[in-house]
């Protein structure tokens, strides 16, 4: 099993265009065997591009296609109506992965949903997105570097660190269920406790990899979740002990104020909830490693 | 980005909270000017983006124009923990019967916006929320419902702020608010938030950060723009498109993607050296970006070894390799390089690089092997 998306998952890429990013890597998740089922243009409406069909709406397109998901990469100033539409239109699972939203619309965007849309669970903005390795790819990983069959769950908040720590399993033979990138930002869609549920509750899912980086207190709320409802072993690593202070470290979130959201702080959380945490990406892959070895 | 108090104040006014009579000085003159326009007494402020500036005696009151004149000339020039003096905020001066302190910011673990309101402004907020948490009146906002004006005089009534500054102080902080969110801040600071004797209720400083990633509906902020004070690696960077923050180390960095360039930090910091910078080159490891960010890298002395550390997802590592030998060509690098490429067509890539490798230009296969080697060469241990 796989946790959000699975073999069944059709996506619909909002704000297709023959030269849109969403084409440009939604092609990418088709030639991985992603059912990708529609595109939503206002202006395109009733034509095809590459052989999927457009819908001027995302209520058009899940009316004809049975959508049960979306992808959107439009620019910032138009991702947080997008993210809206598709939750308006019953989108259950909206990827989002445009980078640079401004705050205060992902903030109104979060809290529309939660009140309006609850059945909605955004993932994004500003991620990786999300596989499901063998089964589903939404967004911009490299589906080769992934390696179907589990048993570890991966969830990170930095996209480049989620490679590596794809690829630092598959090279050593570990196979992943699902690998979630929750993003950089400020308002996560999904955080990390959304994954660790899932991932607790998937039998596919033995082992657990969680990729943090400073700024913020999700990881130390992540390390309460796990200390009092996580039964599954958990690999950590925390990016950022070297960060200065004030500093914004390219993602949004990745920024220390005063003496909260340092990495030396995460990481003696998850290591108080039992988490076995490393201090590098490399050291994080060869943990696992035994640790799936140990599982029998 | 961080606004100098005089922007903060002047952004405020925008959205209608009172702020005292003031100006902007850049020479002795125009601040005597200034403050005859303003009404004495006046006090002459120091614009720098640094706290402890009054300590500094970066903040003096004057009474007439000749006290004006023997401020403005000592604290012009003035370094401030190493921010140089250029511009003085010059405002009349207020008598000030109570300090109060009130901020909105985003609370990220809620997900709601958070403001914080306090009757015992005016010194470190910080330190009164440590020895006396109660003193800080909370009140989270949905960005759905706003802040409204009856919710306002319930949080002003909450913490407790003198009953005559109440009413002015509630219509202020909707004001405050409305800033925030349509102004874009990702901080609206007042400290203090002042009554005074006869009454009335404004904002006596101002500390405003922008969320840059709202420039695009903000084409007023241009004004602010010219005014940051940025490291000069940074401002280079900056005109070739990088994500760039300058460091105090002697291995310059390389690497895709935040988390990966924030990573390298830490490894090579574990292997005993220090990162002169960090550079997040993004998706695009193409040959003019890798030449712009050696360029950049190559322009700072401190540097001793460069490491370029590229994990390709979407990014071809056999195009990151072609880049890379295209923008040695183009740039005379001084320093040694040492690379790891990895992820998709890594084989590939290796390939490409490996009739050109030498002494100068180093290949390791994983990122750990990579930040050894770039410490050894920059003369840290190996």
């Amino acid at each position: 099993m796989s946790i959000f998306v699975d073999e069944n998952t059709k996506v619909v890429i909002q704000g297709i265009s023959p030269t849109s990013q969403g084409l440009y890597h939604g092609l990418r998740n088709r030639a991985y065997g992603t059912h990708v089922v529609a595109g939503t243009n206002p202006r395109r409406g009733g034509e095809e591009i590459e052989g999927i069909p457009v819908f001027a709406t995302v209520a058009d397109a899940v009316e004809a296609t049975g959508a049960n998901a979306s992808f959107i990469s439009v620019p910032p100033k138009f991702a947080a109506d997008a993210i809206i539409e598709a939750a308006a239109a019953g989108v259950p699972f909206v990827v989002c992965i445009t980078e640079g939203i401004p705050a205060q619309d992902e903030a109104l965007a979060y809290n529309r949903l939660v009140r309006e849309f609850p059945g909605t669970r955004l993932l994004g903005p500003n991620c990786p997105g999300i596989i499901s390795p063998g089964k589903c790819n939404i967004g911009i990983t490299s589906g080769d570097i992934a390696m179907p069959g589990g048993p570890v769950g991966i969830v990170s908040r930095s996209g480049t660190l989620t490679y590596q720590a794809l690829h630092e399993l598959s090279q050593q033979g570990v196979g992943q269920t699902t690998c979630v990138g929750i993003g950089g930002d400020p308002v996560p869609g999904t955080s990390f406790i959304d994954c660790l549920r899932a991932f607790e509750a998937d039998p596919d899912t033995r082992a657990i990899m969680m990729i943090g980086e400073i700024g913020g207190s999700a990881e130390e709320e992540a390390a309460e979740f796990i200390g009092s409802s996580v039964t599954k072993p958990v690999v950590s690593y925390v990016a950022g002990v070297t960060a200065p202070a004030g500093r914004k470290m390219g993602h949004a979130g990745a920024i220390i104020s005063g003496s909260k959201g340092t990495a030396q702080a995460k990481m003696d959380a998850l290591a108080g909830a039992g988490v076995t945490v490393a201090h590098n990406p490399t050291a994080a892959g060869e943990a696992m490693v035994d640790v799936v070895r140990n599982l029998g | 980005m961080d606004l100098f108090e005089y922007q903060g104040k002047q952004y405020f006014a925008r959205f209608g909270i009172p702020i005292s009579k003031g100006g902007v000085a850049d020479t002795v003159d125009q601040a005597v000017a200034q403050a005859d326009e303003s009404g004495y007494p006046v006090v002459v402020k120091a614009q720098v983006k640094v706290g402890g500036r009054g300590k500094a005696g970066g903040v003096k009151l004057a009474e007439n124009a000749e006290e004006v004149r023997t401020h403005a000339g000592n604290i012009l020039g003035l370094d401030i923990k190493g921010h140089v003096v250029k511009r003085l905020w010059v405002e009349h001066a207020s008598d000030i019967e109570r300090e109060y302190y009130a901020s909105f910011t985003l609370d990220r673990g809620a997900k709601k916006h958070l403001g914080m309101l306090s009757a015992e402004g005016g010194v470190e907020i910080e330190e009164v929320a440590v020895t006396n948490p109660d003193a800080i009146a909370l009140l989270q906002v949905d960005p759905v419902d706003g802040l409204s004006l009856e919710a306002a005089r319930a949080w002003v009534d909450r913490a407790n702020l003198d009953e005559p500054a109440r009413a002015q102080a509630a219509e202020l902080l909707v004001k405050l608010y409305t800033c925030y969110t349509e102004g874009d801040c990702d901080l609206a600071e007042i400290n203090p938030l002042i009554l005074t004797p006869d009454g009335r209720v404004h904002a006596l400083d101002a500390k405003v950060t922008l969320d840059d990633n709202a420039a695009f509906r903000h084409p007023e902020w241009e004004e602010f723009a010219g005014t940051e004070v940025e490291d000069e690696r940074e401002t280079r960077a900056k005109e070739r498109g990088l994500n760039y923050i300058g460091l105090q180390g002697s291995v310059g960095i390389i690497a895709n993607g935040a988390g990966l360039a924030m990573s390298t930090l830490d490894v090579v910091n574990q292997c005993g050296g220090a990162a002169a910078n960090f550079l997040d080159i993004g998706g695009g490891a193409n040959a003019d970006v890798m030449a712009a960010a050696l360029e950049v890298i190559n322009a700072d002395p401190a540097v001793r070894s460069i490491l370029v550390n590229i994990f390709g997802g979407i990014t071809r590592v056999d195009e990151v390799a072609k880049g890379v030998l295209e923008a040695l060509d183009r740039v005379e690098i001084s320093s040694p390089i040492v690379l790891r490429l990895d992820g998709t067509n890594a084989a590939a890539g290796r390939e490409i690089l490996a009739d050109h490798l030498s002494d100068r230009l180093v290949a390791e296969p994983t990122m750990l092997d990579a930040a050894r080697r770039a410490v050894a060469l920059a003369g840290g241990q190996s």
